[in-house]
């Protein structure tokens, strides 16, 4: 098993996410340069958080159309786990290899605190260690996390099972407050058709281990290597 | 030759910026800003301006509008060419 993990210039959080594969899960991982259309023959990859190009016309423009997102979407393609963690998610968004848009924050804010997800997809490799319908803790820190679809999109979405995450209370409801960046339906994380692309604007590798006081994250990052479920198709 | 694009938020789109600078344009009194749309102005100077001309360039434009620019889910563009 080897993790790629992408590195743009501005990506800030692709040390975390080496970190987290490396050594919490323990498998062979490589940085991934940006201008280089090669993963080095990963079996998933990890698009990190940060502010890739400065966040430059729009969050994820710039980077969404570099040399090694042509190879992250012929890996994609080929039904390879890809993870986009925060500006990752905006990548894949702009890149269109998943659908809508990350706005503004509601409240034009930027967010940096914890929220609560529930886990409404388990039939992706990223989710399959977690239960539908658990609710998890996690960590966000962004100015444009807001997600938009068009009605269309929305449905489809959901008639799919690929809205992965729901911003929800500690206890898991849908009180609206809780959607901190007024996301569509509370979205924090969809997937791709094929359900082998999350993206979500929590970062998982800010709580996987006890030290940083929270371990709800490690599920996600370790459902790469397989484990509990199926990879798509069993479960929601 | 000079290409002046304009891009701003679909209609469709909860412009968060716009609402919040129509609240204080309503503060200093202009009663009629009924609604402010926030978007992006982008100059791109074309040289060696395309061989075919402003229609060229105007086809041109389009592309890059679509292609980088501007993000059709969620944005409007328009263009003006100067010879």
């Amino acid at each position: 098993m080897k993790v790629a993990v992408v590195v743009f210039p501005g990506s800030n959080c692709d040390h975390d996410a080496y970190w987290s594969y490396r050594h919490l899960i323990g498998v062979e991982t490589v940085f991934a340069w940006h201008k280089e259309a090669d993963l080095h023959g990963a079996d998933a990859v990890v698009l990190p958080g940060g502010f890739s190009y400065g966040d430059y016309l729009r969050c994820g423009a710039i980077a969404s159309r570099s040399p090694v997102m042509r190879a992250v979407s012929e890996f994609a393609r080929r039904g390879g786990p890809v993870i986009g963690i925060c500006n990752g998610f905006q990548i894949l968004c702009e890149s269109g290899l998943l659908p809508g848009a990350l706005l503004r924050n509601r409240d034009l804010r930027f967010l940096c605190r914890d929220v609560y997800l529930r886990c409404e997809s388990n039939a992706s490799p990223f989710t399959r260690r977690l239960e539908r319908g658990q609710t998890i803790r996690a960590h966000i820190a962004h100015g444009e996390g807001n997600y938009f679809a068009d009605e269309q999109t929305l449905a489809r979405l959901e008639g799919d099972g690929r809205v992965a995450f729901r911003y929800v209370s500690p206890q898991g409801g849908d009180e609206p407050e809780w959607n901190v960046n007024g996301s569509a339906r509370a979205i924090a994380g969809v997937l791709n058709e094929g359900k082998n692309v999350l993206g979500l604007m929590p970062h998982p590798e800010r709580m996987d281990e006890a030290i940083l006081g929270c371990t709800d994250g490690l599920a996600i990052l370790e459902g790469v290597l397989g484990g509990r479920r199926a990879a798509a198709g069993a479960g929601a | 030759m000079t290409a002046r694009i304009t891009i701003t938020p679909r209609k469709t789109v909860l412009d968060p910026q716009g609402r919040a600078v129509t609240g204080s344009l309503h503060a200093l009194g202009f009663a009629e800003a009924a609604d402010v749309r926030i978007g992006r102005f982008i100059e791109i100077r074309l040289d060696p301006p395309p061989r075919g001309g402003a229609s060229e360039a105007r086809e041109r434009v389009d592309r890059m509008c679509r292609e980088l620019l501007a993000n059709p889910l969620i944005e409007d563009y328009r263009f003006e060419i100067e010879s």
